[in-house]
């Protein structure tokens, strides 16, 4: 056995995990994917479009924050992904599988459209306005809380019921529009109070998404400290590490559940409000736009970090925003740009294996196993 | 001849005074704007920027005057465009989407020196702002020209004895029961009826203004309900896919289907945007008002029939065609004659005077015929006539 281990000869290389991988190391590992990844687009850039791969990305970040509406275009939209990626946090930190934020979301801005279509004139801006919000952290709640009820009660899989619940959302949305619909027949409902503006988030500090920026800064701060330093978040985290040393613990895990649920759906609806008044001032079945399900993205690849969620979520925005422009200015569609962010994003989740293990090449026969 | 002479000098201050009014912007100078739902594989926003290109050729503008966004979604993502063109310098901006209007005017309010033009839309004329202007053509002449083509496939079909009179029926996938949809296939029905007035019409919707399985599905039920010809308002080759695989005529829209379906294309109803796409942009040109309202049909070649697939439409159609189409341009046929149809076995003037539902379309009938998409650009004719049956 012995003599046969020594006449083995070692692989080319071998992995094996790193103890710990420090701060700087870990951030230059990603910088490095990230030069790569942009490597790599070049080459697929220039061979499949022959266009100048410099000029390529001077428009993406010219689409993306080129000017100072684009900015906050682009601040817009990431600050209503990294709502929702925060939303869905404190259940994915309990290892609750919420894929129903897109439903979560859609129920939140169909409350908050309700609100406005039925009592935009009639009631003080700020009542309705408090109304309006009050609705969307409800009907989030409840799309949220549903799930959650049955998962306590009866175990069922969250993933499927959170995701039988968007198309539940969707259809709820669609048979609305039906009544709200303008003109009759359209399918559309358009803007919502669009003369009055009643409902609509106004400006704060001379910002037109002053408001979007303060509730999402605000929410995505308390979410961090929720999780990290209340006593709910640390059963939250104790249910997610094992539900029953949980219970031996002395920890409800139905009562944990529930009420998780209740805030994760709760800030969907919120992210929902944000939608319709802070944003689109309308309702329709494609106001989430997929951002339930990047947001699920967003989150895993910012390791459920509220505060990396904030830059992984520009980023994804950026990269979309900045695909508009390239579109326009190259006449590349966007299967051009989705290529470019497919391939970011596999190296930038393809470098966190070399976060976690060292690869070392083979060195000589010196080290063959005694 | 004072007389005379005071009249020249009017004359002349009146022309003095327009000049100083329109200042116009020189065509190498102006940048125009787009705003597309869709890109070039899709056919209804192919054919815009068919329009936009027509337009740049016309009046001599290069590539980087036009800048078009493409795959604009109906939400804000439509009001971020239109800021967006109107800060890169954009004197005129186009959107292709009904649903793009709200937002279009949004953008307006807060650029009043640029010119909005919205395709399909119907706010312009309501919503108090000068810069803001709907267009669409009378698409509903080219439906009926089409409609004439597949009435005389279907005498074929009878005179053949592949189906009887009573099996005379056709199929339609419309996109959603909203006034676009119901007039343009209303106008086909009364082209099919002009010419084969046996047929009826049994209309599957979609409720959705593009979605190839969802067309493909409609137009495979309604064959199985015994439709024996079909066409449609939506953007994709569906309907014709499933045609060709039942061989089953059908009429297309916006774009030839002769590539999907070789053997049962007839032919399709088609918009040539070029002629309001030159004509908007010429008056920012010229310093010239835009109409706020604008719809043009056979007459300014803003509406065609695609060509005809030879070998697959009845004998003698294309002499018929030209037949009709003169007609149309002439003002000889009106589409929408009251005569040639009925809603519940009454004419649409009789319901008009008797039944209060009906008093809203007074503004729209005189001289024996509805006057579709002359008050407002936008189609207005919604009402289901006699022979026509909404399947879903």
């Amino acid at each position: 056995m012995m003599s046969k281990l020594h006449g083995l000869r070692e692989p080319l290389f071998h992995v094996s995990k790193r103890d710990e991988c420090g701060f700087v190391k870990a951030c230059l590992i990603r910088l490095a994917a990230i030069a790569l990844a942009l490597c790599v687009c070049a080459v697929v850039i220039f061979f499949l479009t022959g266009l100048n791969p410099l000029e390529v990305y001077e428009a993406v970040i010219d689409g993306a924050v080129g000017s100072n509406r684009r900015l906050w275009v682009t601040i817009r939209d990431a600050l209503a992904l990294l709502l929702i990626a925060v939303a869905i946090t404190p259940a994915f930190r309990m290892r609750f599988w919420n894929v129903g934020a897109e439903g979560q979301t859609l129920a939140g801005g169909l409350a908050t459209a309700a609100v406005m279509i039925y009592f935009g004139d009639r009631v003080p801006s700020a009542l309705l306005m408090a109304m309006m919000l009050a609705a969307a952290l409800l009907a989030g709640m409840l799309w949220g809380v549903i799930p959650a009820i049955f998962k306590a009660q009866w175990n069922t899989n969250e993933t499927l019921f959170t995701l039988m619940m968007n198309y539940i959302a969707t259809q709820l949305v669609a048979f609305c529009i039906v009544f709200w619909e303008n003109p009759s027949g359209s399918n559309s409902v358009g803007i919502i109070n669009q003369q009055t503006r009643a409902g609509w988030l106004g400006e704060l500090f001379g910002l037109t998404y002053g408001w979007n920026l303060v509730i999402v800064v605000a929410v995505t701060a308390f979410v961090y400290f929720y999780l990290r330093d209340s006593k709910q978040g640390y059963e939250i985290a104790y249910v997610g590490q094992s539900v029953n040393t949980a219970r031996y613990a002395g920890i409800s895990v139905r009562r944990v559940i529930i009420r998780t649920m209740s805030i994760s759906g709760a800030l969907c609806g919120l992210a929902g409000f944000i939608l319709v008044s802070g944003a689109g001032h309308t309702i329709s079945t494609g106001i989430a736009g997929g951002r339930g399900f990047t947001a699920i993205v967003v989150a895993w690849l910012s390791k459920l970090n509220t505060f990396t969620m904030m830059l992984v979520s520009f980023l994804l925005v950026f990269l979309e925003k900045g695909a508009i422009q390239i579109a326009s200015q190259f006449s590349l569609n966007e299967n051009a740009s989705d290529m470019i962010t497919g391939i970011l994003l596999f190296f930038v989740l393809g470098c966190e294996f070399f976060i976690q293990y060292k690869v070392e090449f083979r060195r000589g026969r010196k080290a063959v196993r005694e | 001849m004072k007389k005379i002479l005071s009249m020249v000098l009017i004359a002349a201050m009146a022309l003095i005074g327009t000049a100083a009014l329109a200042e116009g912007i020189p065509a190498d100078e102006i940048t125009v704007g787009y705003i597309y739902i869709g890109d070039e594989n899709e056919a209804y926003t192919a054919a815009h920027y068919e329009g936009a290109k027509a337009m740049a050729e016309a009046l001599g503008l290069s590539e980087d005057q036009i800048i078009i966004k493409w795959n604009t979604a109906e939400t804000e993502a439509c009001y971020d465009a239109a800021i967006d063109l109107a800060e890169a310098g954009c004197d005129i901006i186009f959107g292709n989407s009904f649903n793009f209007e709200s937002y279009m005017i949004e953008a307006a309010r807060e650029y009043p020196e640029i010119e909005f033009c919205h395709a399909t839309g119907y706010q312009a004329a309501t919503c108090g702002l000068d810069n803001v202007h709907n267009y669409f053509t009378s698409v509903y002449e080219s439906r009926y020209v089409s409609g004439v083509v597949a009435g005389m496939k279907l005498n074929e079909m009878i005179a053949d004895g592949t189906i009887t009179a009573d099996q005379c029926v056709v199929g339609y996938v419309g996109a959603f029961p909203y006034a676009e949809v119901i007039s343009g296939y209303t106008a086909f029905f009364l082209g099919i009826r002009s010419v084969c007035p046996e047929a009826t019409m049994k209309v599957q919707y979609t409720n959705s203004w593009a979605s190839f399985d969802l067309e493909k599905e409609a137009a495979e039920a309604l064959i199985a309900q015994g439709c024996v010809l079909i066409s449609q308002h939506a953007d994709t080759t569906g309907a014709p896919t499933a045609c060709e695989a039942a061989g089953v005529p059908c009429v297309g829209y916006n774009v030839s289907m002769i590539a999907t379906a070789p053997n049962t294309a007839l032919t399709s109803a088609s918009i040539d945007w070029a002629p309001y796409n030159t004509y908007a942009v010429e008056c920012v040109i010229n310093g010239e008002p835009i109409a706020v309202d604008w719809c043009q049909g056979y007459d300014t070649g803003a509406n065609k029939i695609t060509e005809l697939n030879e070998g697959v439409v009845a004998e003698g159609t294309a002499e018929k065609v030209a037949e009709v189409e003169a007609a149309l341009v002439s003002g000889d046929l009106k589409v929408f004659d009251t005569s040639t149809f009925t809603i519940g076995g009454e004419t649409l003037e009789s319901l008009i005077e008797a039944n209060a539902d009906y008093a809203k379309y007074a503004d729209y009938v005189s001289d024996g015929y509805f006057h579709e998409s002359e008050l407002a650009s936008a189609p207005s004719f919604d009402i289901i006539v006699d022979g026509i049956e909404q399947v879903s």
